[in-house]
């Protein structure tokens, strides 16, 4: 069944609504206004104002309070605009959350879900168009998500609730709109990475709103003869190594696309996991496609040449290789 | 069955084993087993080979006497 | 997804010729199925796979000579899927070769050193490509996997140019025997080995027996050895990188002289644990098998301890050469009558020789003594083998 990424969100949030009583969604303007993504339009008159819960401005303030509610017995979704603002709400994340079930010698675990939209391309300049997902996937103690399909979309958000431990879902501001082919088993691990499109000749990897540019791009470089493995990293932390040593022992070669700034990078961490793993297997350097580092543009055409692109990613593709 | 079919039968056991043999250049009286390089695996499909042929049973007390071709076309006569 | 490539059939082979795929495409494979028939400069050899899956791609065709190591298939995991691309909208027809962009990295930083990637340079070591002769095709001129493939693949072609069976043969031979006695320090042992109680049981069991299920005194050599390397487990293993790893169970290497001239040692497995009568039916199977050329793959490239039986072509006793990574081989003469002194009194004795092989990075001669000890002493009870 074809259906949009923002609906199977809203799905996914239904379900878990109408399965577990615990559950509860917040954040700012998810009721009323139907989220600021519309991906909580209708939710309010389906399941009333104690479970979908409008909160004041102030990440601090409700993410703490999810985190209390989740440690108090409750199953909380907590949606956090951009990620450009969780970083308000980095402390109770990073040092209640993660930390709550170490220090506590396993006797507060927090399962806490934060959904929070990231990235660019939508002209909403600077203060919310980043991707700092690597931010998050470099703190022990959560797991990070980055749904880049339909299906994973609809997946990802009923084992996450399962998990005992905080969780935070990445959606990408530019895939609410995109369309895709809901299979009719739409249920996933949030463990693996997948591989996209199957190809010898180099692995493009990638994640979440990069996996659309980046599929366009292998379809590029097959029409000139070269066959691209794509693979979506879909799980940002613990990321699966084996996946990924295993693409780029078949492949020899490895583009990695992050949206994130270069350094410091998610793709950047790739590429150590690769030279780790696969140093002897490497038949050239490995590249990366990110960001310019500059603060997102609000101008269309600074934005969209800051970030990545499928021609830049068809370049450094065939840099690797030497074409 | 003649001296000339169980040569004849004892020549095409042989090829089995060491294909590569000319029968012209076998010498009747001349120790087999050297002049054809058997080990003693290949003497015991040759052993094998003409029970299946002729239908005899040769026991291993008696491969003293099979010592040449001539010796083994007689051994097969007297008994065939 | 499971990589199916060429092993190894033995240390002197360093590429085969597909002859035969014994699979297609979505076949379900089991493990120990013969899946493909290689050309080896052997033989022809029954390859064997060890993993279980679905065969996917058949990746090398039939006739094309192919480097040990090459991926021949590629096959599925139990439970794996081949993963499609997601759902997209229909890609642009032609789409316009995007402008030059700086590579991704920024500043490179040279140095005097060759390019040359690291998968390159260790595959050029695996097939003996000599990389310094090679001109680099990668990014900015680094000599890449294609370039060290294509030197082989000139190189094998080559090789093949010639297809003189026995003189490539005679090629293997030479490298696996050069490289034992380059490698490996050997020291030789020898022993008398009396044979009456052997010969006569032998005898009296073959007289009970029909034709068809006569033994040899070969299979009781076998398994003599087989079950001393109980008692010395250091004759009976692989010697690799720097390691000696001894083997659970003993699979012999029994050297098969080819009547075109030349020689193989495939195994018989777990010898130790046969019957006589079953190793007697294996022998008779491996030696028409190695004479007829069609030999499994464990058989090639298993053994771990050699044994030659030399003796038929007449000589008293062969001193061997190991062949690598094992680390003995034992050898038998001519079981033959001699004068023996026993108990003050001289007798006429059937006695065989027997010599040890072996290799001095694993054992010492006191050990090798002890197990040439092992085996007489097994050969006179054969009731017990």
């Amino acid at each position: 069944m074809k259906t949009s990424y923002r609906e199977a969100i809203r799905q996914a949030m239904r379900e878990a609504l109408a399965a577990d009583a615990r559950v509860f969604l917040m954040g700012e303007d998810v009721g009323r206004y139907g989220g600021t993504y519309a991906c909580s339009k209708g939710l309010l008159d389906e399941f009333g104002p104690e479970r979908i819960r409008d909160t004041p401005l102030s990440e601090l303030g409700f993410v703490g309070a999810g985190i209390g509610a989740a440690l108090g017995g409750m199953r909380p979704i907590v949606e956090v605009m951009t990620v450009n603002f969780s970083l308000l709400a980095l402390d109770p994340i990073v040092n209640t959350a993660a930390a709550l079930r170490h220090m506590s010698g396993g006797q507060f675990p927090v399962p806490l879900v934060v959904r929070m939209a990231t990235g660019a391309g939508r002209q909403l300049a600077a203060q919310h168009s980043h991707s700092l997902e690597n931010w998050y996937a470099h703190v022990p103690g959560i797991r990070v998500l980055a749904p880049a399909t339909v299906s994973d979309a609809r997946g990802m958000l009923a084992p996450a609730l399962a998990d005992p431990d905080p969780v935070v879902i990445f959606e990408h501001a530019q895939l609410y709109n995109q369309e895709g082919e809901l299979p009719e088993d739409w249920r996933c691990d949030i463990c693996r990475a997948a591989v996209r499109r199957e190809g010898g000749d180099i692995s493009l990897i990638t994640y979440g709103g990069s996996l659309p540019k980046t599929l366009e791009a292998a379809e590029w470089l097959a029409a000139e003869g070269i066959a691209a493995e794509v693979v979506d990293l879909r799980v940002l932390r613990p990321l699966d190594t084996a996946t990924i040593a295993a693409t780029v022992g078949r492949t020899h070669r490895a583009v990695i696309v992050d949206e994130g700034w270069r350094s410091g990078s998610l793709a950047a961490e790739v590429m150590a996991r690769i030279l780790e793993n696969c140093f002897f297997d490497l038949d050239a350097p490995v590249a990366r496609v990110c960001s310019e580092e500059v603060p997102i543009p609000y101008a269309k055409h600074l934005e969209e040449a800051a970030l990545p692109q499928v021609p830049k990613i068809v370049a450094a593709a065939r840099g690797v290789l030497g074409k | 069955m003649d001296e000339g079919e169980i040569r004849a039968g004892v020549i095409a056991t042989l090829r089995m084993i060491a294909p590569e043999i000319e029968e012209a250049a076998i010498e009747a009286d001349a120790p087999l087993r050297d002049q054809v390089d058997l080990d003693s695996m290949d003497w015991l499909n040759v052993i094998l080979g003409l029970h299946e042929r002729f239908g005899i049973d040769i026991p291993e007390a008696d491969y003293g006497r099979l010592g040449t071709l001539k010796d083994v076309v007689a051994y097969l006569a007297a008994r065939a | 997804m499971i990589e199916f490539k060429l092993p190894s059939l033995g240390a002197d082979m360093d590429e085969g010729k597909l002859l035969e795929w014994k699979v297609a495409p979505g076949d379900a494979v089991k493990k120990g199925q013969v899946v493909a028939i290689v050309d080896t400069s052997k033989a022809a050899v029954d390859v064997e796979i060890w993993s279980e899956g679905t065969v996917v791609e058949l990746l090398v065709a039939p006739g094309e000579t192919i480097p040990v190591g090459t991926v021949l298939a590629t096959l599925l995991e139990a439970g794996e899927t081949p993963k499609t691309a997601a759902t997209r909208t229909a890609p642009t027809p032609a789409p316009p070769r995007p402008g030059p962009v700086t590579r991704a990295g920024g500043e490179a930083v040279t140095s005097g050193r060759r390019r040359i990637s690291p998968a390159a340079r260790k595959h050029a070591e695996e097939l003996g490509v000599d990389i310094a002769s090679l001109t680099g095709t990668g990014p900015e001129g680094a000599v890449t996997l294609a370039d060290v493939e294509q030197a082989a693949a000139a190189g094998a072609a080559k090789t093949v140019a010639a297809p003189d069976r026995s003189a490539e043969m005679r090629r293997a031979i030479a490298a696996a025997m050069s490289r034992s006695k380059r490698e490996i320090p050997h020291y030789y042992l020898s022993e008398p080995i009396p044979m009456r109680r052997a010969l006569d049981w032998l005898a009296r069991a073959n007289a009970a027996r029909p034709v068809t299920e006569r033994l040899l005194p070969a299979v009781l050599l076998l398994k003599a050895v087989a079950l001393a390397t109980r008692e010395v487990a250091e004759m009976n293993g692989l010697y690799r990188d720097g390691i000696f790893e001894p083997a659970a169970a003993a699979h012999i290497g029994v050297a098969i002289s080819l009547r075109q001239g030349g020689l193989s040692a495939p195994a018989i497995h777990d010898v130790g644990e046969k019957s006589l009568e079953q190793l007697m039916r294996d022998l008779t199977d491996l030696v028409r098998r190695t004479r007829a050329g069609s030999l499994r793959s464990s058989e090639m490239s298993d053994p771990t301890l050699t044994v030659t039986n030399l003796g038929e072509q007449g000589v008293a006793a062969v001193y061997g050469v190991i062949y690598p990574p094992q680390v003995a081989l034992v050898g038998f003469g001519r079981i033959g009558e001699q004068p023996w002194a026993e108990n003050g009194a001289l007798t006429v004795m059937p006695v065989v020789t027997a010599s040890l092989a072996a290799d001095h990075r694993v054992s010492d001669g006191h050990r090798g003594a002890l197990f040439l000890a092992a085996i007489r002493e097994l050969l006179q009870r054969p009731e017990d083998l």
